[in-house]
């Protein structure tokens, strides 16, 4: 399990990674990211610094971090598990996919398998539209899951 | 000669296993002791023939596939690569019936070459446009622009030549290039694939672009959910920098321009060029009110071209070969030619680019091969998650901007998902709302609470709760999004609820109802 930082351990990290970043044109995406990157999560500690740095409120900050998908508030699991739930994945029984997940793994989109192997999370599309139905475990691309390859694929992640 | 084996790195050939086979392949000429180069192409977009290698050798380029690791050995028995006979022969990938009967103009190079070689690019055509237009005055490049008749393949549609005019005109000590990679449509993969398999093309429009316009420094802003085309530009940006293609002087000329690579945090609605422009700034990804224009005030307030990556992609062909050349294609108002992406449940799904013009049908059935599941075609849904669902009865709509709005459609960004007849309409218009609401950047109430109010609704009638009375509200409701939302998100999501209504009015009939209407 992913061990949260202390709080001045954030403060000094996140400063890091705003340092590198800060003199980028419109420079919060890419500090938040860089910040996920890091910690595998944005940290809510990062915030205030963040927000000095780039001499915005710690409001403005918090609304963008809150409005975009992407950024988590808290660490995920060991794995990431996205499956795609849009029109070309339900035209190819991703709803069926969908289930035998939730199923095996015990849990529903956007939660945490309680071992904290794997986290499911719902995508709307991969641009795999080809390969549906499709899904994304931790940045490597997956077409055509049928339920053989939904088992393989948690067998893996509980290994 | 060392014989050349090409196994895409295209995400969508890796999500099929390409990485294992090219670990096989590469495995297998290490314990035969064989000697031959192997290249990470892009995919040409047949993705039911995915991975497809192919090899060049003496007796030309040669196909396989689809080819899986445990084909690998029997390969190499069959002597693959001198183009050796075997179950998986495709022959030579120009006359397979899906490519060969394909105009490829915008995607001439991708999986032909190595996305990541300037040489290769160069080889194949690339840069002819860009030193056109080096020797062109802007005002001449944004005329061929216009001349071409290309519109903006996001789409909208709206003339790309116009768009540079305008921010041409405005005088600014600052002006932006802004390519829009947010392609978020479900059916779509067309700026992946030229991204993954040949992103020079899209810094060559680009730079083409600044150029014309007058801007030095551009934006490629990339949706999160493609890394691999991210770490593509990622990477020929910089090689683009090294070889003298972005920088101080393009090419050698006395023309700035540089781009960087920015990459979204997963919000739908930054596809909308206004979201993104503010997501750009680091702001929320929230629409702005139009005007002021994106050509007057963009990015940072400075004036600003926004287009779509095909687009872009699709202007250094005309800048090489004129745009007398690229609007000879096509039909009516739509000029040129179109990617068209096939998905979904469908027996041949790919990328396929063609002049516009073809029908409905011909695409679905001729090139598409009907289903993949050899149920029967029951909707088609055209132009992404915002684009409305069409029923065989209108197949014979032909593929042009005019003519699918005329039939209360869009062509969208020509992502072209198909569904069988297990499919529920209802559940599909249902989908729509919900996605909406999920998307839905907030701004306006259209759109921000409509969404909301439409699921409800549509989970009513789903229960068979006074269903006349759901029907008239949805319908209402559709009225208001559509003319009160800001943008596209709201104000196009009645398309698939209200085409879903009127085409398939059967499955929203709660199952009482409709045993007494049979």
């Amino acid at each position: 399990m992913s061990v949260q930082p202390a709080s001045t351990e954030v403060a000094s990290r996140t400063m890091a990674v705003v340092e590198e970043m800060k003199h980028l044109e419109g420079p919060l995406l890419p500090i938040l990211h860089g910040i996920q990157h890091e910690f595998g999560y944005v940290p809510r500690e990062a915030l205030p610094v963040i927000a000095s740095e780039l001499n915005l409120t710690r409001a403005e900050v918090y609304g963008v971090v809150s409005f975009y998908h992407d950024y988590r508030s808290k660490p995920a699991g060991r794995h990431v598990l996205k499956l795609c739930q849009a029109e070309s994945c339900q035209s190819m029984g991703s709803d069926a996919v969908a289930a035998r997940f939730k199923q095996l793994l015990g849990i529903d989109f956007h939660e945490t398998t309680a071992d904290g192997a794997v986290t499911l999370e719902p995508v709307y599309c991969l641009g795999l539209c080809a390969c549906s139905p499709s899904a994304m475990l931790d940045g490597e691309v997956i077409g055509r899951i049928d339920a053989g390859k939904v088992d393989e694929i948690v067998a893996g992640v509980r290994a | 000669m060392i014989p050349r084996i090409f196994i895409p790195g295209d995400s969508g050939a890796l999500a099929l296993g390409a990485d294992k086979v090219a670990a096989a392949i590469q495995a297998e000429l290490a314990e035969r002791g064989v000697e031959a180069k192997i290249v990470r192409n892009g995919s040409r977009g047949a993705y039911f023939l995915e991975p497809m290698v192919e090899v060049a050798c003496d007796n030309g380029r040669i196909a396989y596939g689809p080819i899986s690791p445990s084909d690998v050995k029997s390969l190499f028995d069959s002597g693959f690569l001198s183009g050796g006979h075997h179950k998986r022969w495709l022959g030579d990938p120009d006359k397979i019936p899906f490519l060969a009967q394909q105009t490829r103009l915008t995607f001439a190079r991708c999986g032909l070459t190595d996305p990541l070689s300037i040489d290769s690019y160069k080889k194949h055509g690339g840069l002819r446009g860009l030193q056109n237009a080096i020797a062109m005055e802007p005002a001449e490049i944004v005329a061929q622009v216009t001349e071409s008749g290309l519109r903006g393949r996001g789409g909208a549609g709206f003339p790309t030549g116009i768009k540079w005019k305008t921010v041409l005109d405005t005088q600014a000590p600052r002006k932006y290039i802004v390519c829009n990679a947010d392609e978020g449509d479900s059916g779509t993969f067309s700026d992946r694939m030229i991204m993954e398999g040949d992103p020079f093309v899209l810094i060559e429009g680009m730079t083409i672009a600044g150029i014309a316009t007058g801007a030095s420094k551009g934006f490629i802003y990339i949706r999160s959910e493609y890394p691999h085309a991210v770490a593509a530009m990622s990477r020929a940006v910089e090689i683009a920098r090294r070889a003298g293609v972005l920088g101080v002087n393009v090419l050698g000329s006395a023309h700035a321009f540089d781009m960087e690579v920015r990459v979204g945090a997963g919000a739908y609605v930054c596809g909308e060029e206004t979201s993104l422009l503010d997501s750009l700034e680091g702001k929320r990804g929230q629409v702005r009110a139009k005007p002021p224009l994106p050509a007057h005030k963009g990015l940072f307030g400075r004036p600003t071209v926004i287009n779509n990556v095909i687009s872009l992609a699709s202007v250094p062909i005309v800048l090489d070969r004129g745009a007398a050349f690229y609007k000879d294609f096509g039909m009516g108002r739509s000029r040129g030619t179109i990617p068209i992406q096939i998905a979904g449940n469908v027996k041949r799904p790919g990328l396929y680019e063609t002049a516009f013009g073809l029908t409905l049908g011909e695409i679905v059935d001729g090139i598409g091969g009907g289903t993949a599941s050899g149920r029967p075609v029951r909707a088609v849904q055209v132009g992404g998650p915002l684009g409305a669902y069409f029923p065989r009865a209108l197949f014979d709509t032909p593929f042009d901007y005019e003519a699918f709005a005329a039939k209360d459609g869009l062509i969208g960004h020509a992502g072209i998902v198909v569904f069988d007849d297990t499919v529920d309409m209802l559940k599909q218009a249902r989908f729509a709302m919900e996605f909406c609401a999920i998307e839905s950047c907030g701004k306006c109430t259209p759109c921000r609470v409509g969404s909301v109010r439409g699921t409800e609704t549509l989970d009513k009638l789903a229960r068979g709760i006074d269903p006349d009375r759901q029907v008239a509200l949805v319908t209402d409701l559709c009225n208001t999004m559509k003319f009160g939302s800001l943008c596209a998100l709201g104000g196009f999501t009645p398309y698939p609820v209200m085409s879903a209504l009127k085409h398939f009015p059967e499955d929203f009939r709660p199952a009482p109802v409709a045993a007494a209407a049979e």
